[in-house]
C-alpha cells in the first residue's frame, strides 16, 4: 500500500509526521508527490494505540471511566458522557436532573474549548500565528471554569455513573454567564482577523470539496458532513440525555469545501453558547448523585449508545456479562471516519493544501488509535 | 485586469483590518502570568496527586487500614501498609506509598475512603530529574506537613465521665467505616474546599 520510491519517475515519496505540527498527534501521512502537487497521500495510524478497549475489560466500570477522556484530550467530557450514559442504560441507573443538566452544560463548554483549540491550531497550520493567541485566552477562560467544577484542566474524569462528582457552586454558574457574553463579543473579533481575510479565504474556498455524497459514502459525521450540507447531528437524529428540551440549530453548509466546515464549528459554538443559557436558567435543585451499588454488576446484555462529540458521531458498544467489568466495549470514534476521507481528498492536490484540509477535518489522533 | 487590483486592495483591507485588532490588542492591559515569578491562584478544587488528611485530634493520619482505596484503584499505584501494634486490635497505617507516574487521577480512591484519610494535594509544580521522585511516601509528607505547620495533638474535649472512655476514640472511626459503603460514592461537593489550596509556593 505505501508507495515506494521510484527512480525512474519524478516523483518524490515523503513522510508527513508521525511528529509533524500540521497532523495533529502521532498521525504519519505517506505523500507521493511530483512536485508540489500529490498523488497519493496515505494515512498511517497506530503510533498512540494504548489498548484502552482491551483495558475497558480487565478494569471495573468506574475504573475505566478515567480513560475514556483520555482518548480525545480536546473534548473529554463528551467521551465520557457516552460511556456513563451507555453504562448507566443498562445496568438500569436513573440519573438526578441536576446531575443531567450539569453534564449537557459541562460538555457544552467542553465543545467550545474544542472547537477553540481546533480554530487556533487549524490557523496555525495554514501559517497563521495571531488567532491561535486570541482563541487561547478565551480557551482559558472556559477551561479556568472546568477546571473549578471538575479539578482537571484536561482529563476532566468528572461523571460518574450515575451523576456527577461534584455539585456546581456560585462561582462556576456566574463566571459561565460571564463567559457566554465575553465569548459572543468575542466572535466578532473572529470575524474581522480571520473569516473575513482575504489570505484566509484563498486558501480554504475550493479546498477540499467534499460532496455530499463523498461524506455519506464514507460515514463522516460531526461539522464535516454538516459542511457538505446534510443535517445530521446525533443530539437531534438519536436525542439522549436532556438535548431535545433546548431550543437550537444544527448549523450546516452546502459548499463542502474547508471554508464550509470552518463556518460550521464557528456557528456551532454559538449553538453551544445557546445550550448552555438554556439549561443554566433551567437548572433544578437536588442531588448530583444516584444511589449505585458499591460494586456495580451490569448485564447481562448489550447495548449501543451514540453522543455527538466535538469532532462528531462518537459510539459505545457496550457488552455487560452480569459482572463488574464488561464483557466487550466496542468505541467508534468520529475521527477515524473523517480520516478516511483524507485519502480520496488529497489525490492532485497542492501539498500546502492538504495541510489546510487536515486542519479543517479537526482530527484528534489518539482516538483513532485508542 | 480590474479583478487584479481589486484582488490587491481587497488583500490591503484585510490587512488593515487585521492590523487594526493587534493594535488594539497591543495597547490594552497585558493578560499574561509571568509563570515563575508571578503565579496565578488555583481553585481550591484542584484534583492534584492524592494526599493524607492530617487529623487535628491526633496530628496524624485518619486512615483505618481498609484496604478500599488500594483495591479500587484502576492503575494499582497505590500501596497501603498497616500493621497491628502489641496489644491493640486496630492496624495502624506504617506506611502509605502512591506510585503518582502511574496514577490516572481518577480520584476514585479518595472517594472511596471511609474515614475521607485521603485529599488532593493542590501541588501542580511537579517536576523532577527521574521517575523515582514520583514514588510518593504520603505517611513521610504527612509527618514533614505536621512539622512545618507546627500542629500538636488537639485533646479530645473531656468526656462527661472520663476513665475507660480514652479508648473510645478507635471504636468511635468505626461506624463510620461501615455506614460508608452505600455513602461512599456520594459526592464530596461539601468538603470541596480542601484544606489548603496551594496557589504555588
Ligand atoms: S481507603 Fe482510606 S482508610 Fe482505607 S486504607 Fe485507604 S486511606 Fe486508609
Ligand atoms: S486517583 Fe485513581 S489512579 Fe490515582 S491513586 Fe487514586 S485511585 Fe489510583
Amino acid at each position: 500500500m505505501i508507495p515506494k520510491a521510484d527512480p525512474s519517475q519524478e516523483t518524490l515519496v515523503l513522510n508527513m509526521g508521525p511528529q509533524h505540527p500540521a497532523t495533529h498527534g502521532v498521525l504519519r501521512i505517506v505523500l507521493k508527490l511530483d512536485g508540489e502537487y500529490v498523488l497519493q497521500a496515505i494515512p498511517v495510524i497506530g503510533y498512540g494505540h494504548r489498548m484502552h478497549e482491551k483495558m475497558a475489560e480487565v478494569r471495573t466500570y468506574p475504573g475505566f471511566y478515567a480513560n475514556v477522556g483520555r482518548m480525545d484530550y480536546a473534548g473529554a467530557l463528551s467521551f465520557g458522557h457516552g460511556h456513563v450514559l451507555a453504562v448507566e442504560r443498562l445496568a438500569g441507573i436513573e440519573v438526578p436532573p441536576r446531575a443531567e443538566y450539569i453534564r449537557v452544560i459541562t460538555t457544552e463548554l467542553n465543545r467550545i474549548a474544542s472547537h477553540l483549540l481546533w480554530f487556533g491550531a487549524c490557523l496555525l497550520d495554514l501559517g497563521a500565528f495571531t488567532p491561535i493567541l486570541y482563541s487561547f485566552d478565551d480557551r482559558e477562560y472556559c477551561l479556568d471554569l472546568l477546571e473549578h467544577v471538575t479539578g482537571a484542566r484536561i482529563t476532566f474524569s468528572y461523571f460518574r455513573i450515575g451523576g456527577v462528582s461534584r455539585d456546581l457552586d456560585d462561582h462556576f454558574i456566574e463566571g459561565t454567564k460571564e463567559f457566554i457574553k465575553r465569548l459572543r463579543g468575542r466572535f466578532d473579533t473572529y470575524d474581522k482577523l480571520v473569516t473575513g481575510n482575504i489570505i484566509f479565504r484563498k486558501r480554504n474556498e475550493d479546498v477540499g470539496v467534499i460532496s455530499r455524497d463523498m461524506a455519506l459514502k464514507y460515514g463522516a459525521t460531526g461539522p464535516v458532513i454538516r459542511g457538505s450540507g446534510v443535517p445530521y447531528d446525533v443530539r437531534r437524529a438519536e436525542p439522549y440525555s436532556l438535548y431535545p428540551e433546548f431550543d437550537f440549530e444544527i448549523p450546516t453548509r452546502p459548499e463542502g469545501d474547508s471554508m464550509a466546515r470552518y463556518l460550521v464549528r464557528m456557528a456551532e459554538m454559538e449553538q453551544s453558547l445557546r445550550i448552555v443559557e438554556q439549561a443554566l436558567a433551567r437548572l433544578p435543585e437536588g442531588p448530583v448523585m444516584a444511589k449505585v451499588p458499591k460494586k456495580l454488576k451490569v448485564g447481562p446484555g448489550d447495548t449501543v449508545q451514540a453522543v455527538e462529540a466535538a469532532r462528531g458521531q462518537l459510539d459505545y458498544y457496550l457488552v455487560g456479562d452480569g459482572t463488574d467489568k464488561p464483557y466487550r466495549l466496542k468505541i467508534r470514534p468520529p475521527s477515524y471516519s473523517n480520516l478516511s476521507l483524507l485519502q480520496e481528498l488529497a489525490e492532485g492536490v497542492l501539498l500546502s493544501d492538504l495541510v489546510a484540509i487536515g486542519g479543517s477535518l479537526d482530527l484528534v489522533i489518539p482516538e483513532i488509535d485508542r | 485586469m480590474i479583478n487584479y487590483f481589486k484582488e490587491i486592495f481587497a488583500g490591503l483591507w484585510t490587512l488593515l483590518v487585521g492590523l487594526k485588532l493587534t493594535a488594539r490588542y497591543a495597547v490594552a492591559p497585558t493578560v499574561t502570568c509571568h509563570y515563575p515569578y508571578q503565579t496565578l491562584p488555583i481553585t481550591p478544587n484542584f484534583r492534584g496527586h492524592t494526599d493524607l488528611v492530617i487529623d487535628p485530634e491526633t496530628a496524624s493520619d485518619k486512615c483505618i487500614v481498609c484496604m478500599m482505596c488500594e483495591n479500587t484503584c484502576p492503575s494499582q499505584c497505590i500501596e497501603v501498609i498497616g500493621e497491628k501494634p502489641e496489644g491493640s486490635k486496630k492496624k495502624v497505617l506504617t506506611a502509605y506509598r502512591l506510585d503518582f507516574t502511574k496514577c490516572s487521577l481518577c480520584g476514585n480512591c479518595v472517594e472511596v475512603c471511609p474515614t475521607s484519610a485521603l485529599e488532593y494535594s493542590g501541588d501542580y509544580q511537579l517536576a523532577g530529574y527521574s521517575r523515582h521522585e514520583f514514588h510518593f511516601e504520603l505517611l513521610e509528607r504527612l509527618r514533614g506537613r505536621v512539622k512545618a505547620q507546627g500542629i500538636v495533638p488537639r485533646p479530645k474535649p473531656a468526656p462527661p465521665e472520663g476513665g475507660a472512655e480514652a479508648e473510645a476514640k478507635p471504636r468511635k472511626v468505626r461506624p463510620k467505616a461501615e455506614e460508608a459503603p452505600a455513602a461512599s460514592l456520594e459526592p464530596k461537593g461539601e468538603e470541596a474546599p480542601k484544606a489548603e489550596a496551594k496557589p504555588g509556593e
